[in-house]
């Protein structure tokens, strides 16, 4: 943060380019007083407004989600919904849901993003490789993978296995893709400048390749396990004995809304938490981007 | 790394490049040849299109020649090696890698021991005036602090010849006069084997020894001038009716061809 400060001395005038993001915060504590507190300032306040905003419209919408419980609208009131999500985990059974629900998505989501970075990076670097791929992955892209749960329920049976196996398509089909054009839109200039600093291929690939496509690969394995979620949820409603979708699924035949919506409300907090943790390491991993 | 005698360092004979363009064959370069020697500042000027791009590329070995020989130190060039230093007008740095980890690239290449690699690195960074922000991440620079870098990075490994294409092409002129300045100034403390691509003719006279016009289709080496100012060159000499002479010779043998 002292280096910040430092930069906007006058020797060094004409060197700073203003980030309009995270660095802006820390100018204004280093230099107190300064030009860049302005806008520093205004963006705080619009931090906070958009919070504000956030909060209000949460709240509104539960709100006129009760009204319409109460106005005769076939819906579960919100403390109806809690009340049946706290008697579903006493009972254990949202725990099972949960537990099943999650395996399922994180060993295929995981197994899929896992076999699909080196797939990607292999297609786009060698192009034997992506003549080879190709064809099939953009085939199999255009399926849901849903599509392939008849057909893998019946060569794989009814277990675990066909489930995990069509989030794991879902993971790896979208993460295949975008680690691919990752690769090859490395920029030229930079494999360049690492080949003149002597650099042969093995360095320029693990040194310069793979950071370069990691925004990326991120990018994918977030869409990739929206996706997943997806799938999973759908698998679960055609062929299940637990799991969220399950357990909505069974609610639908005795008219258990409550149920239900204990079940979308869980799906939708996971994959939100899911989703921040993948933001989380995006921002760690690929805060060098110039973002502009 | 002084040397007294005037050898040839850099020695292009006959060169001759095309490239296949939609089943047209484009000529980019046609007998060029053009000895560089030892310890000299070259600048090359020229209109778009007339391949001085491309010569750099093929000395820097990120090119082949079609026909012709393209020689550093006596060997044919074939392939780009760290005794060649590229800076390229796009800055090049490494954007998820420090100041200081970008200088170190070309030396953790090398295999050079970390100890020496950060001594060397915090001795290049001083050098271009860097040292504040050794550990801020490209995004964090201006232009003219990322060229510095990017100068920084080339000199760390050490190469006897410079090769830059357009450096300060994408800064602004004020920028551009400090950063020529500077330029020389480490060049005068560090000689090498400079050859830097240029289309501003100002620039050209400015930091050369010799300047280089070509012509383009085909790409060829139009008139070589040589610029006998003193050097240290300083603000006078850049407002000099010699320099302003010089300007005009360049300036007349790139716009009137």
């Amino acid at each position: 943060m002292e280096r910040v400060a430092q930069m906007t001395g006058p020797a060094e005038g004409d060197d700073v380019r203003r980030q309009p993001e995270a660095q802006l915060a820390t100018m204004t504590m280093a230099v107190p007083g300064g030009e860049p507190e302005k806008p520093a300032r205004a963006k705080m306040t619009k931090r906070t407004k958009l919070l504000i905003l956030n909060a209000i419209s949460v709240v509104g919408g539960i709100g006129i989600w009760w009204t319409l419980a109460l106005t005769g609208f076939q819906f579960p009131t919100p403390p109806e919904v809690i009340e049946t999500g706290v008697k579903l985990w006493k009972s254990g059974l949202l725990q099972e849901d949960l537990a099943a629900s999650l395996t399922r998505v994180l060993i295929g989501f995981l197994a899929g993003s896992a076999l699909a970075i080196p797939v990607g990076f292999v297609m786009g670097w060698y192009t034997v490789a992506r003549g080879l791929f190709e064809p099939w992955i953009q085939f199999f892209r255009t399926i849901p993978p849903l599509a392939l749960l008849p057909l893998v329920l019946v060569l794989l049976g009814i277990g675990e296995v066909p489930k995990v196996f069509v989030i794991f398509l879902a993971a790896f089909l979208v993460c295949v893709i975008s680690t691919y054009q990752g690769v090859v839109s490395v920029d030229r200039t930079l494999i360049n400048a690492a080949r003149v600093l002597g650099a042969k291929d093995g360095t320029i690939f693990v040194r310069v390749v793979v950071p370069a496509s990691t925004p990326f690969i991120l990018v994918g394995m977030r869409t990739g396990l929206g996706s997943s979620w997806a799938t999973l949820v759908a698998a679960e409603l055609l062929a299940a004995q637990a799991g969220l979708g399950y357990r909505m699924q069974q609610a639908q035949l005795y008219y258990d809304l409550a149920t239900i919506f204990v079940g979308i409300v869980c799906i939708g907090i996971l994959g939100l938490v899911m989703d921040r943790l993948l933001l989380l390491a995006e921002s760690k991993l690929t805060g060098w981007q110039e973002r502009i | 790394m002084t040397h007294a005698t005037t050898t040839t360092k850099i020695s292009v004979q006959d060169v001759r490049k095309t490239f296949q363009l939609k089943n047209k064959e484009f000529v980019a370069l046609d007998g060029v040849s053009l000895d560089i020697a030892d310890n000299e500042f070259v600048t090359v000027v020229g209109p778009s299109g007339c391949g001085k791009s491309t010569l750099m590329n093929i000395l820097g070995g990120l090119e082949t020649v079609s026909a012709g020989r393209a020689m550093v130190d006596g060997k044919e060039v074939s392939g780009p090696g760290p005794d060649r230093g590229v800076i390229f007008q796009q800055y090049a740095l490494f954007p998820w890698l420090t100041v200081r980890k970008n200088v170190e690239f070309g030396l953790k290449v090398a295999g050079v021991p970390k100890a020496e690699r950060a001594k060397r690195a915090e001795y290049f960074i001083e050098m271009v005036g860097l040292e504040q922000f050794a550990d801020a991440l490209p995004k964090m620079l201006s232009g003219g602090m990322k060229q510095r870098c990017a100068i920084a990075r080339a000199y760390a490994v050490n190469p006897s010849i410079l090769l830059m294409d357009e450096p300060f092409g994408a800064l602004d002129a004020l920028t551009r006069v400090k950063l020529q300045e500077q330029l020389l100034e480490t060049w005068n403390r560090e000689k090498r084997t400079v050859m830097f691509i240029t289309h501003d003719v100002d620039e050209a006279v400015f930091l050369a020894n010799r300047v280089v016009v070509m012509a383009a289709r085909p790409g060829r080496i139009h008139e070589v001038i040589d610029v006998d100012l003193p050097y240290p060159r300083t603000e006078e000499v850049r407002l000099s009716p010699e320099f302003g002479e010089l300007r005009n010779r360049v300036w007349h043998a790139v716009y009137h061809q």
